[in-house]
């Protein structure tokens, strides 16, 4: 398959980036991407995938939209108030990009339906705003081997993080457990423009493996990278591997 | 004693420890990765690691928030 004339013409400033080229965005429209949350990270995460021209979207949220999601969650209009964020989601995702296809799930990803949904998709972005859902991914995609971003929000703050199941080094090798105690955006706020940042950068990221541009490290060391709004830096740790974590088991060498 | 903290100078007083540093930082020992010099300190270690002087810390806190 070939790009059409107005794909040529809609792409031009992807097929310019050294490495992407039209072969590049052949496979992006190949691609299904998994968006599991559509609140601030979730926006720009699945904006800029439509964008580029992923060519199936599944988007999943249980939530409908409130007043208060507005100062970040970009997706959603006060006209939109009250309606289900997939919906809302697939309206303007699609308004940008009419030949996206969409899959939505007004429903919350349990242990009991989280890897009959993934194991549809080529990639997954985790945009939940728990860590309960984020372990959920995490474990899944692992044992699925499919890649996923995944990244957190507060305040001025945010990380995010992208695992490459048997290439990179997975969430629990970083935290083992979901850690307690962390405040929550409920108490100490998020300024919309952080899950901007972070959202855009998981995006990023799943696109560059789509492309085959992403290259695990040598050791299989993760990058997390941490995002510190007060100061405008951002700050990437290589953590290693750990080979008593539940990810070894998709390692092909320990 | 002065030490680098997420890219910013920082006077503190001598024999503290990561546990230490993180807790006067508002940040949870379960939640952060500690980088040290361009290495990682395993989690089990903040509450016996002494900072020295000249150290550099890059602190990466995870929180949940979507």
């Amino acid at each position: 398959m070939s790009l059409s004339e107005n794909q040529r013409a809609r792409y031009l400033r992807n097929v310019l980036i050294p490495g992407f080229g039209e072969v590049g965005q052949e496979s992006l429209a190949n691609a299904r991407v998994l968006v599991v949350g559509l609140g601030g990270l979730g926006s720009p995460a699945a904006y800029y995938l439509a964008a580029a021209g992923v060519g199936t979207l599944g988007l999943m949220d249980a939530d409908t939209v409130e007043v208060s999601n507005l100062q970040r969650q970009i997706l959603h209009t006060t006209a939109d108030i009250g309606r289900p964020k997939t919906e809302s989601a697939r309206e303007k995702l699609t308004a940008l990009n009419p030949e996206l296809k969409t899959e939505t799930f007004a429903s919350r990803l349990t242990s009991g339906n989280a890897a009959d949904l993934i194991v549809a998709f080529d990639a997954v972005v985790e945009a939940t705003d728990n860590f309960e859902a984020e372990f959920l991914i995490n474990d899944t995609c692992v044992s699925l081997k499919k890649p996923f971003a995944t990244a957190g929000i507060l305040s001025l703050s945010g990380q995010a993080q992208f695992v490459v199941p048997g290439q990179s080094a997975c969430l629990r090798c970083v935290l083992p457990e979901a850690p307690e105690g962390v405040p929550t955006t409920a108490e100490l706020g998020v300024l919309g423009a952080i899950p901007g940042v972070l959202g855009s950068l998981e995006a990023a990221e799943v696109i560059r493996w789509l492309l085959g541009m992403w290259e695990p490290q040598p050791d299989g060391a993760g990058l997390v990278h941490g995002f510190d709004g007060d100061a405008v830096r951002l700050r990437t740790v290589r953590v290693p591997r750990r080979t008593d974590c539940l990810c070894a088991s998709v390692w092909s060498t320990t | 004693m002065k030490i680098t903290v997420n890219g910013r100078l920082r006077e503190t007083a001598g024999n503290e420890t990561i546990t230490a540093l993180l807790v006067a930082s508002n940040l949870q020992p379960a939640a952060t990765v500690v980088e040290r010099n361009g290495v990682i300190v395993e989690r089990t270690d903040y509450t016996t690691t002494t900072l020295e002087e000249g150290d550099v810390l890059e602190l990466v806190r995870f929180v949940g928030g979507g």
